[in-house]
């Protein structure tokens, strides 16, 4: 496969398609509306494909949990206020176990907020979002290669889990262009004993999240507990930039940390010891990675695009281990790399 | 030589029902399970429960279920269906579910024409919760959150759905029918194959609206509950067919064949 330029919206759209997503039901809603097109325009083209713009999230989200229960490849999409409108299926789906793809391209908030790039929704997405004992996978690439990669990588998760994982970029990641590679994709390894296909001759199955006694449903939540647990354990992903030799890190993730990876190139040039730390995955949060390059080094600053939301999980990580300094910029405010290096050269001039 | 008349139906497990003395969704889920059994699609048939009480549905039907979250039980089913198109898929809903908050599910599913059989209980009250006003609760009607009774000021009107449904473009078979009398239940029946039989035959949306008793939340006996249906329900909601597009679209099928 020969490199290709495309909107951050449309790659997720055919990498989706690559992986053999083969439903898709949205809701437009910007800055997200390319990958609903997308959809929309390719996904029937392949075999089985089946594309609906849904009436609402609520409808899209409910729609995918139930052509995921037969078994195929399901994604949805949207952005932050009709990502919380989608919370209802996702604790539903996490519930049942059912595998999908949920895309949150963020925009500024809180309510309507605003429809430039944000970082505002980490909590919604790493905590669970809905009701109940539950935990969401989350992605958060930063390019356009890792939109395609990630992408693909959900599906087999969110098979091997049976549980919903959430693609977290933003407005600025989904609408700019980037050259990218399409990996092939492993075959697709999902047993038919979970997919409800009619009884045939057999036995009928159900699939349900209601567990009306409440020992049974101790049991349950301890099951997905394990599941969360065995995720913990494998699943974990990040990366780190010029990290070697620094005396301070910056921790960021998707577009922030693009912005970091910028002014870290600046600030190098004029001899500050400065590196990057990017969660790959949200949840599961990097922690031990982080707590072993503590070992080394002690002063940390956590840029977000938010009020500070990952900053939680970088203290719940470092908290005695290191010094942790904030910048946020919430709202749908995007600094430059220049404005950015500014800030860190002032809090890195400060540390001994 | 004897022949069968009667029998458990093959679709229906051999489960104690959960469900009131009295209340229509035994009969309901009966009359489902002999329509399946006649028309020989157990094997590809895909149920969705609803919240409410029939939410437990999966231990009678002994066909492939999936649970819904409330209100969304046409949106699931359009999933599976569209998913797999060769399931015969339908979903079974009270009227909260139906007519409050699974509305814009409803209505969207039947104006896209999904190719689905919806199974909407009228009981004019949410059973589950303890007796709570329902969209279709009558003017008048005491229920917990119209202690003195359902006033149009204040709560509006009882939702027509059937009256509602027949208007939208998408819906092909729209009957409104009654199990408070073994004539209803036959008409019920007839009602429920012959909505089953328009989606094996790929004509598109079809529902059957039961008005169903639910002596325990109407504080009152079987008998007059059955009785309340006929004489007060059945003014409201007026039993019938309300829309019928199968033979035209038949006709238009074999024009083209």
């Amino acid at each position: 496969m020969n490199k290709v330029l495309m909107s951050g919206n449309n790659i997720i759209g055919e990498a989706a398609i690559r992986a053999g997503c083969r439903f898709y039901a949205g809701y437009p809603i910007t800055p997200q509306n390319e990958l609903t097109e997308y959809m929309a325009e390719h996904i029937r083209k392949a075999e089985g494909g089946v594309f609906i713009q849904s009436e609402s999230e609520i409808a899209a989200i409910n729609m995918i949990a139930g052509a995921s229960a037969t078994g195929t490849r399901v994604m949805t999409s949207s952005s932050s206020p009709g990502i919380d409108l989608k919370q209802e299926g996702i604790s539903s789906m996490a519930a049942c176990e059912l595998p999908g793809v949920i895309v949150n391209i963020m925009r500024g908030g809180p309510g309507l907020g605003n429809i430039r790039p944000s970082q505002g929704d980490y909590f919604q997405a790493t905590r669970g979002g809905g009701h109940g004992d539950y935990r969401t996978i989350v992605m958060a690439p930063a390019t356009g290669q890792e939109l395609a990669d990630l992408t693909m990588d959900a599906f087999d998760l969110a098979d091997k889990y049976r549980t919903p994982v959430m693609i977290l970029a933003d407005g600025m990641m989904g609408q700019m262009m980037e050259p990218v590679i399409f990996k092939k994709p492993p075959p697709r390894n999902y047993p038919e004993k979970f997919m409800l296909r009619g009884a045939g001759d057999g036995r009928s199955k159900f699939i349900r999240g209601l567990l009306l006694d409440p020992i049974d449903s101790e049991e349950h939540n301890w099951k997905l507990y394990r599941k969360y647990e065995a995720v913990k354990k494998s699943e974990v992903h990040c990366d780190e930039y010029l990290t070697q030799d620094a005396d301070m890190v910056v921790v960021a993730y998707g577009t922030a940390a693009r912005i970091a990876k910028g002014a870290i190139k600046r600030l190098r040039e004029k001899g500050t010891k400065i590196g990057l730390f990017r969660p790959i995955t949200l949840w599961p949060f990097p922690e031990r990675e982080l707590r072993t390059l503590a070992l080394k080094i002690k002063n940390y600053l956590v840029f977000e695009m938010s009020t500070g939301q990952m900053l939680d999980d970088v203290r719940l990580a470092l908290q005695g281990y290191a010094d942790i300094e904030f910048h946020g910029r919430p709202g749908g405010a995007v600094p430059t790399p220049s404005q950015l290096a500014n800030v860190i050269a002032k809090i890195y001039d400060k540390i001994d | 030589m004897s022949k069968v008349i009667f029998q458990h139906p093959q679709s229906l497990k051999h489960n104690t029902y959960h469900y009131c003395p009295g209340c229509g969704h035994s009969i309901a889920h009966r009359v489902i399970c002999e329509v399946i059994d006649e028309l020989g699609i157990r094997g590809v048939t895909i149920g969705v429960p609803p919240a409410g009480c029939a939410v437990l549905a999966y231990n009678y039907f002994d066909v492939d279920m999936i649970e819904a979250p409330h209100g969304r039980g046409p949106a699931m089913a359009s999933g599976i269906k569209r998913a797999l198109p060769d399931s015969i898929v339908f979903s079974y809903q009270g009227d909260g579910d139906l007519a409050a908050i699974g509305m814009a599910e409803s209505f969207h599913a039947a104006n896209r024409g999904e190719n689905i059989t919806v199974i909407f209980i009228n009981n004019a009250v949410y059973g589950m919760t303890g007796g709570q006003m329902a969209p279709t609760t009558m003017l008048q009607q005491r229920t917990t959150t119209s202690p003195a009774g359902r006033k149009q000021a204040l709560d509006g009107y009882p939702v027509k759905v059937c009256e509602i449904f027949s208007q939208i473009g998408g819906v092909t078979y729209l009957e409104r029918c009654s199990v408070s009398s073994p004539a209803g239940v036959n008409k019920t029946k007839r009602a429920v194959r012959k909505a089953f039989q328009c989606q094996m035959d790929g004509l598109g949306f079809s529902m059957i609206e039961i008005l169903s008793m639910c002596p325990t939340n109407w504080k009152m006996s079987s008998v007059d509950s059955c009785k309340w249906i006929d004489e007060v329900m059945s003014k409201e909601f007026p039993t019938g067919v309300y829309k019928d597009n199968i033979p035209d679209l038949k006709k238009n099928a074999e024009k083209i064949s």
